[in-house]
């Protein structure tokens, strides 16, 4: 569980984070949604401690990571796995090598029980083709999927994702989707992602935070969202005819269900549509 | 150029210091090691074989030019190209050159890590990433270059040598005759002493500026070239420096 308390950050004299609360919970993939340059990276970039907050705290189980010493830092990065934007594999190495760096590193296994493991990794992204690549040589969503091997391979205890299927195919980011969400409930990881896919929101989204302007506009589930009357959730989340009609097929949908039928109804009363 | 002197070297001194943490896992730190000797010390041989040989032998038939009179023996010249390849040519010619080819590389490399946030990426993993990355190639080349300038004092004087007796200047024998005249050792200790302190600032100078890029691929070539001029700038200085205060 990580806990974010009323964290800012600028740069200059331009504020980026305003105050920001959240619980990120462990078993869960939370998401942090918002508009492109809403602050997401830098949200991230706050939690993990590539960039120093200006005022607030950053709590990983209890623990306040914003008033640690180096050495105990190291000790929680230890068990941060983490995909960048840009994916930032080791040029240097081949793809089966940048997936063994961490266990290289920081595992006592066998050199045959790591190999084990690497392979392990990147079956699971489907890359076992790839593995002798270089990533100079390999697509941009190839990248993606060896970032997030990498970013496994020593089962993280919290796992960082930013925008981990933004130039993917829709059928192999919903595969990513599903592995990230396996792996947090198989694991109990404290997953945390940055994105805009709205595939991504609906379909593992349990506890979505939504960024705008450099405050937390929104949160709840992907449940949740689908009764949200928030109108800037509403118009960035659904922005498109497509996503409206979607939205209202799974608001039927789960009409069904009992356990939002009370809620659903109340809200199609008062937009009059019953 | 901006020129904030104590605000650069307050944040080198800062990387220094935070280069010295327990390693991670010593074998991946030796392995950096040993990659970054075969780097610096192999990756730049073929520049110093071919720089050194025509310093040498340039030297030789320059001073022949000068060293007219008939009074001084011939072998003097080998004697005066020995001295002066040992105490200036070789550490620093050779260094500049070297500055050149390791100092960019360096700055280069660290500086696409950086803007790559592959920096970030080991630093998320836990890695003292000064220690890692940069710790390694300052070792590496104060071990590399001291021998790359070794290596350059020889082939120096062989190609004086080859040059003097190409061009009948003197004899093969006159030029081994000299030398061994007054050979001082203390002149290959003032030396050695010039290229460790060089292969620190080349090393040191390019991993500050490589590893503090900041912006876009534009950012990495101002840093390397920045890298080379200050390195070179400093290895002048202190080649200075360090004569006034040895010789
Ligand atoms: N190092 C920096 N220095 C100055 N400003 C920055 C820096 N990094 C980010 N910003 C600013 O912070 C804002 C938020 O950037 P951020 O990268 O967090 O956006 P984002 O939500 O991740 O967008 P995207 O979805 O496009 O990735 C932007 O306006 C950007 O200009
Ligand atoms: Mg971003």
């Amino acid at each position: 569980m990580i806990e974010l308390k009323d964290i800012t950050k600028g740069f200059g004299d331009k504020e980026i984070l305003k105050g920001v609360s959240a619980t990120m919970e462990s078993g869960k993939v939370n998401l942090i949604i918002g508009a492109s340059g809403s602050g997401k990276t830098v949200m991230m970039k706050c939690i993990v401690g590539l960039m120093k907050v200006d005022s607030g705290s950053i709590l990983y189980d209890n623990q306040d990571f914003t008033a640690m010493d180096h050495r105990a830092k190291k000790e929680i990065r230890q068990q941060i796995g983490m995909l960048f934007q840009g994916s930032a594999l080791f040029d240097s190495m081949t793809v089966e090598q940048n997936v063994m760096f961490p266990l290289e590193m920081f595992s006592k296994d066998s050199l045959k029980e790591r190999k084990k493991r690497v392979d392990e990794c990147l079956e699971r992204v489907q890359l076992k083709d790839a593995a002798k690549k270089f990533p100079a040589e390999i697509s941009g969503g190839m990248k993606k999927r060896v970032g997030i091997a990498r970013a496994i391979v020593l089962n993280p205890k919290y796992l960082f994702c930013d925008e981990p299927n933004s130039g993917l195919d829709p059928q192999t980011s919903l595969l990513i989707d599903q592995l990230i969400k396996e792996l947090t409930q198989e694991y109990n990881i404290t997953t945390v992602i940055n994105t805009h896919d709205m595939n991504t929101v609906m379909e593992s989204g349990d506890h979505i935070v939504y960024m705008y302007q450099g405050q937390k506009q929104w949160e709840g589930s992907n449940k949740e969202i689908v009764f949200s009357k928030d109108q800037q959730l509403n118009d960035f989340i659904f922005a498109s005819e497509f996503l409206r009609d979607a939205k209202e097929m799974r608001q039927l949908d789960m009409f069904k269900d009992s356990k939002w039928k009370d809620q659903l109804e109340e809200q199609l009363k008062r937009d009059g549509k019953k | 150029m901006e020129f904030r002197f104590f605000y650069h070297f307050g944040n080198f001194l800062l990387m220094l210091k935070g280069m010295f943490s327990r390693p991670e896992n010593m074998k991946m730190y030796w392995k950096q090691f040993m990659q970054q000797c075969v780097d610096i010390g192999v990756g730049s041989l073929g520049i110093v074989f071919i720089i050194s040989l025509f310093m040498g032998g340039v030297t030789t038939l320059q001073t022949a030019y000068q060293l007219v009179s008939p009074i001084i023996p011939k072998s003097t010249i080998a004697q005066v190209v020995r001295d002066t390849i040992i105490l200036e040519f070789a550490p620093t010619l050779t260094s500049i050159v070297l500055a050149g080819v390791i100092g960019s590389k360096i700055a280069s490399e660290l500086g696409n890590m950086r803007i790559s946030e592959q920096i970030d990426a080991l630093e998320i993993m836990g890695i003292n990433t000064k220690g890692y990355l940069i710790l390694p190639k300052i070792l590496a080349a104060t071990l590399m270059i001291p021998l790359l300038v070794a290596i350059a004092g020889f082939l120096g004087i062989w190609g004086g040598k080859e040059a003097g007796v190409l061009s009948g200047v003197l004899s093969s024998e006159q030029f081994m005759m000299g030398l061994r005249q007054e050979f001082k050792a203390y002149n290959v200790f003032f030396a050695m002493a010039k290229s460790y302190t060089f292969g620190f600032i080349i090393a040191s100078v390019s991993a500050y500026y490589g590893y503090n890029v900041q912006g876009g691929a534009l950012e990495i070539g101002k840093a390397s070239t920045t890298a080379v001029v200050v390195s070179c700038v400093l290895i002048l200085f202190m080649d200075y420096a360090l004569t006034a205060i040895l010789l």
